[in-house]
């Protein structure tokens, strides 16, 4: 009834009083989190490698990799860069570049072997400093690579900035898919529409005798899609020259471009950038 | 001392199990590692406190299993071919096992503290904790919770990447 409806409006907009107002990033038109839920299936491989390849689509010109995952940051690695940022006459951090990315983490402001054994507030307030206080210029995509689990970090960037998509990435495992479908859920209860599933570390060829094995399940991740009714963005295989040349920071869409494992990373930048085009200047 | 009329008293080891990267086996290993302890004759517990994703209930099958309330507070799910692993996981509390938990810290916490003072756990050789990635609010919040207890130690898993 309307009286109900009524009564359902108010509740909402007292309880959003106490939650933070989403703004946008200034320069930044769109925002690509990348994200799993469950630990080790490939996200930061895949921010990044993804990042990467929205540059070599034609119409996008500029693109940013934040790596929100405060506790074990994997993008200094993978994006083979080091050191601390430096800061602009407004006091914000300059963002690292390599490969024409520009790069924040927390991996740039503390020792490699650092731990960082903090609660939920002091990650809050970290990852606002990591999107807010930094030089990020006019970029056409910001992607950013989030930690596993469905926490603090996750909620803190939602509800800071407007996504406009998710990409959530899992390997066909049921233990893998089962906190794939938590990330999903939370998304829909923080309002991040899903673009689709990423299934990786699909299979493994032999290279010696080229036997196909699927050591995680086959199509574990394209079955879940079907039931959440998303989409499937595209797959990639587990191959050891992705994990090589990403432990080597010269990622395989750069040393390797002809290979099967950049070609699958292409295709899946090509159905993210389909479903959100490049906004015009 | 408050550390013997509590429910871990009859715990003689607690073992943790902790990686920092995600994804590389901490689950699996604390389950098999509970299971073969267990074919040692020994008197195993398991305490996910994994609250994002909770694996195990599911590497045991036991997803569907409702948790029950006695005097010292609740009973855990036993486990194993001799139902005489006692598990402790959110995986029992959710009202479906694929339910999401969107949690900060705080409420985090506050089940942590639950889950080691009020699981009657009973008479055990190891209770062997599982962890989710990272070092953050769980890892912080279950050690102080189980700083009075013979805490063994702490197992660290990794792969070679």
């Amino acid at each position: 009834s309307s009286g109900d409806e009524a009564l359902r409006d108010k509740r909402a907009r007292i309880l959003s009083r106490g939650l933070p107002k989403q703004k946008p990033i200034e320069g930044v038109k769109q925002v690509v989190v990348v994200a799993s839920g469950k630990g080790g299936v490939g996200k930061s491989t895949t921010a990044d490698i993804l990042t990467i390849t929205f540059l070599f689509l034609t119409q996008t010109k500029e693109v940013g990799l934040l790596d929100a995952d405060i506790y074990g940051p994997s993008i200094p690695k993978m994006m083979n860069l080091k050191g601390n940022p430096e800061l602009t006459p407004k006091n914000l951090m300059r963002p690292l570049k390599n490969y024409g990315i520009a790069c924040m983490s927390m991996g740039f402001l503390i020792e490699e072997t650092a731990p960082v054994v903090w609660r939920g507030l002091m990650v809050m307030s970290a990852v606002e400093k990591l999107l807010r206080q930094v030089d990020w210029g006019q970029l056409d995509y910001l992607v950013i690579d989030m930690p596993p689990g469905t926490g603090d970090v996750q909620l803190s960037v939602s509800q800071n900035i407007p996504i406009a998509g998710a990409v959530i990435v899992s390997t066909p495992q049921d233990v893998a898919l089962l906190d794939a479908r938590k990330g999903a859920e939370m998304f829909r209860k923080v309002h991040v529409p899903v673009l689709g599933l990423v299934q990786n570390m699909s299979v493994f060829q032999c290279p010696k005798c080229k036997h196909e094995t699927h050591i995680f399940g086959a199509d574990g991740v394209r079955d879940l899609a079907k039931t959440l009714g998303l989409d499937i963005l595209g797959d990639i295989p587990l191959h050891v020259n992705i994990r090589e040349t990403c432990d080597s920071g010269q990622p395989v869409v750069i040393s390797q471009p002809q290979s099967d494992a950049a070609k699958a990373y292409l295709k899946i930048a090509m159905e993210i950038v389909r479903r959100l085009p490049v906004a015009p200047a | 001392t408050l550390a013997e009329r509590t429910n871990l008293a009859g715990v003689r080891h607690i073992l943790l199990v902790l990686s920092g990267k995600g994804g590389v086996g901490k689950s699996t290993i604390s389950t098999e590692l509970a299971l073969a302890l267990r074919s040692a004759g020994k008197r195993v517990g398991i305490l996910d406190v994994d609250l994002c994703g909770p694996s195990i209930p599911r590497m045991l099958r036991v997803q569907d299993s409702a948790v029950h309330q006695c005097d010292s507070g609740w009973v855990p799910v036993f486990v194993g071919q001799d139902k005489a692993i006692a598990l402790m996981s959110i995986g029992f509390l959710l009202e479906r096992p694929d339910d999401a938990v969107v949690w900060r810290g705080p409420k985090k916490n506050a089940l942590i503290k639950q889950f080691v003072t009020d699981v009657a756990w009973g008479d055990l050789d190891f209770l062997i904790v599982d962890t989710p990635p990272g070092t953050s609010d769980e890892h912080i919040s279950t050690v102080e919770a189980l700083r009075p207890y013979q805490l063994l130690g702490a197992i660290l898993v990794t792969t070679p990447q």
